[in-house]
């Protein structure tokens, strides 16, 4: 039977262009730009320097605070500089700048395409793997894996859930993936299962990818444990707090973590560089990107080095089309607008969406007629009219107590607004503010 | 390359918007308006064109040369209120009259507050109560159906069914009277009335294309009916002689209007399906207290403008949020 979450949701139209296009290794280009804040919390520290020789999968950025991680290098080539270049977020930020020459690996590194099931690392030295491979969320958070992993006291994960939803349009990267490595998935999680200590995992996919959802079935069949469990096709299914409630019925409070309720949730993605990480000492370098748009000539899965311009990849699919108005990194409801196409693949980059000036543009914005249904649509349960309106005046004690803080920025609401009100933005802005009011309180 | 577009997420947007609902609005109006042709005949053309034209041209004059924003004109609303304001009056309403109460609906009950989204009352039943107050025997005096469809001056009126009930002591009473139609005649709209609140079957027609539309949401509708049907029903087990059946005050008057058009305005209504639950069933026990018990024979206005009151305070019901009970199994 099909699963989803009860509360809210809506459905897009899923535009998934590039379903089933095999995925295409990229060349990487004579210089590469690796950001050095490519994760969820601190950035990382850069462990060479200008001039330095690198070998590919060579680490040259350490996390060092707790919410951190390791960056390596993509290439093989020398450090060109260190300096300021531009960045999905629109700002120059730190970034290590290499000239590849060639493509020598780092020794110890498995390049082959040998399946290696046998899993002999103790759940501590799992962690220690990821940690040291620079694994974080490849779903688009990025949060650095090995923390998600380590379990605190107290707590008990009885489920990993593993989410393969891609409920954003357009998206495929994950699609592509399970399609062409899903008995490596499959390996990535029963690592995941051993780390964490649960005996039970799912895997849940959308109904709109039916022959994922066969392919990764036939994998599990001889795992016990493992199930894959088909969803109906509903946004945001991928919010870790929704997939839960749809694979296993619980939620999570406000505030909370997963693993309040004995879940941990890892995307499709990322169990794979798990795999790839563990069994074959290989380093996340690397990842699926999705290039696509209606106006695109070839929509493409590409397999990108990390630090690889995304003008490159626009040009491996046909070309910035005549009409473009908007280039975004992620998917049409929660992805960021990028202003320039020298902004480098990071390890959270899911996809490049392209779009033309008019679909750029945003719809004509009515005054709000109290219709209700964004307060239908949410989630989270929460009135986005209200959090908006708080946002618009600048009341922050209104956008506190009706919890701003527990919105996930789906976008739902402003997708479905008759109105075409703002109501995202002034959310965002709430909640950066009230944050900033609780951080001030705790100190 | 041209710059490109930046802006927060999310970067797509459903198809539709203002424009979009109130034209549904004004296609579900459609049927009851030609059940009003069809009984009233040029009368109720006459009462549409005018209430149509006068709500358009005072929004453009308000908007134009009071509130100095741009024209408002295009997203329909207008045309809502002044095809709403004509279903809540006698078709044969002087047309001096229904200036006026376009003029209260648009320009006290919406315009004043800021416009489209601003009004706490249901800006047609603002005018419609203060025509009502005001010129009481005309919007009291309603033509007969179908024979003064024909006519084109000088119409003969005659009672509406819950005026019939009203001055009759008893039930019995009010069925022997010879104006009273019988239950199908009042189910299809050959009652007197309101040009627009006769025919129940159009106003479902009406009301079952918003709710398939997703423009209004089943709550207030259904809990509107159920709490006339439940109060009108609690009286009549009590004493079947005196009060008569639901079945009764379902299909006279205003109250299918009422239920799937005036209460279900978006802006005057509450926002989460708690609010919208109880409003709909205080305003169906409203309507039936104020026909049964007050002076006037209807009183499906009335209890829609005291519930619109009260929506800044069911608003404070809020939905259930995520995560809120934690339910593990």
């Amino acid at each position: 039977m099909l699963k989803t979450f009860k509360l809210g949701g809506v459905h897009p139209p899923e535009n998934k262009l590039s379903a089933h296009k095999a995925i295409e290794a990229i060349e990487a280009p004579e210089k590469i730009f690796v950001p050095l804040g490519q994760n969820l919390g601190a950035p990382s520290v850069a462990t060479v320097k200008r001039g330095d020789k690198v070998k590919t999968g060579q680490l040259i950025a350490k996390g060092e605070a707790f919410i951190s991680a390791m960056i390596h290098s993509p290439v093989s080539g020398t450090v060109d500089k260190i300096d300021t270049h531009i960045d999905a977020s629109g700002y120059r930020r730190d970034t290590i700048i290499i000239t590849r020459e060639g493509d020598e690996w780092e020794e110890g590194i498995d390049l082959s395409a040998d399946l290696r099931k046998e899993i002999t690392l103790s759940p501590q030295e799992i962690v220690e793997k990821v940690k040291a491979s620079g694994i974080v969320g490849l779903g688009g958070a990025t949060f650095p894996t090995h923390v998600k992993l380590m379990v605190p006291d107290g707590k008990k994960a009885e489920y990993l859930i593993i989410n393969a939803v891609e409920c954003e349009p357009y998206l495929t990267a994950d699609h592509q993936l399970m399609l062409e490595k899903a008995d490596e998935i499959v390996v990535g999680v029963q690592i995941l299962m051993k780390a964490i200590g649960v005996d039970k995992a799912i895997i849940g996919i959308e109904n709109n990818k039916p022959d994922a959802i066969e392919h990764m079935n036939k994998s599990v069949a001889n795992f016990a444990g493992i199930t894959v469990q088909a969803l109906k096709v509903m946004y945001p299914q991928g919010a870790e707090k929704q997939l839960i409630k749809a694979c296993v019925n619980r939620e999570v409070p406000s505030g909370k973590l997963p693993i309040e309720v004995g879940c941990v949730v890892q995307n499709v993605g990322t169990a794979f560089a798990v795999y790839e990480a563990v069994q074959k000492n290989k380093p996340l370098i690397e990842r699926v990107v999705t290039v696509t748009g209606k106006n695109v000539s070839i929509p493409s899965n590409f397999m990108a080095r990390i630090g690889t311009p995304v003008s490159l990849l626009i040009e491996k699919a046909g070309g910035i089309p005549e009409d473009n108005g908007k280039i975004i990194n992620g998917g049409p409801m929660m992805g960021k607008a990028i202003n320039s196409t020298d902004v480098p693949v990071t390890k959270g980059t899911s996809g490049i969406l392209l779009m033309s000036e008019k679909e750029a543009k945003r719809v004509r914005e009515y005054n709000c007629v109290r219709c209700a249904r964004c307060t239908t649509v949410c989630p989270m349960g929460l009135e986005p009219f209200l959090l908006g309106l708080a946002g618009e005046s600048l009341d922050w004690e209104i956008a506190e107590k009706e919890q701003v803080m527990d919105c996930i920025e789906c976008g739902s609401c402003q997708y479905t607004c008759p109105s075409g009100r703002p109501l995202l933005d002034n959310i965002r802005l709430g909640k950066f503010k009230v944050g900033q009011i609780m951080r001030s309180r705790k100190n | 390359m041209s710059l490109l577009t930046v802006s927060g997420s999310p970067h797509v947007h459903e198809k539709g918007n203002v424009s979009k609902i109130m034209l549904f609005v004004i296609i579900a109006m459609l049927p009851a308006f030609i059940a009003s042709a069809w009984m009233f005949g040029i009368g109720a053309v006459k009462v549409f064109a005018v209430s149509i034209i006068a709500c358009i041209l005072f929004e453009w004059l308000v908007q134009k040369f009071l509130i100095k924003g741009p024209n408002t004109v295009s997203d329909y609303s207008a045309i809502v209120t002044g095809m709403l304001l004509a279903f809540n009056v006698p078709s044969n309403l002087p047309v001096w009259i229904l200036i006026i109460g376009a003029f209260v609906s648009i320009v006290i009950g919406k315009m004043s507050f800021g416009g489209l989204g601003k009004n706490p009352f249901n800006p047609a039943l603002v005018g419609r109560v203060f025509m009502l107050i005001s010129f009481p025997v005309p919007m009291t005096s309603w033509p007969k159906p179908l024979e003064s469809a024909s006519q084109l001056t000088d119409v003969i009126t005659g009672p509406t069914p819950l005026g019939i009930l009203k001055e009759s002591s008893n039930v019995a009473e009010a069925m022997s009277n010879p104006a009273m139609p019988d239950y199908l005649q009042m189910f299809w709209g050959n009652m007197g009335g309101s040009a627009g609140e006769i025919s129940a079957i159009a106003l479902l027609a009406g009301g079952l294309f918003l709710l398939l539309t997703r423009v209004i949401s089943w709550h207030i509708p259904v809990s509107f009916l159920l709490g006339a049907t439940m109060f009108a029903g609690a009286l009549w087990l009590a004493d079947p002689t005196i009060y008569i059946d639901p079945l009764f005050h379902l299909i006279a008057g205003g109250m299918m209007l009422a239920a799937f058009f005036m209460a279900t305005d978006m802006v005057s209504s509450p926002m989460t399906p708690w609010g919208m639950l109880i409003f709909g069933f205080m305003g169906g026990v409203l309507t039936i207290i104020i026909r049964v018990f007050g002076a006037y024979p209807e009183g499906a206005s009335f209890a829609i403008l005291i519930m619109n009151a009260f929506v800044p305070l069911l608003n404070k019901i809020k939905p259930k949020r995520f995560g809120e009970e934690v339910k593990n199994g």
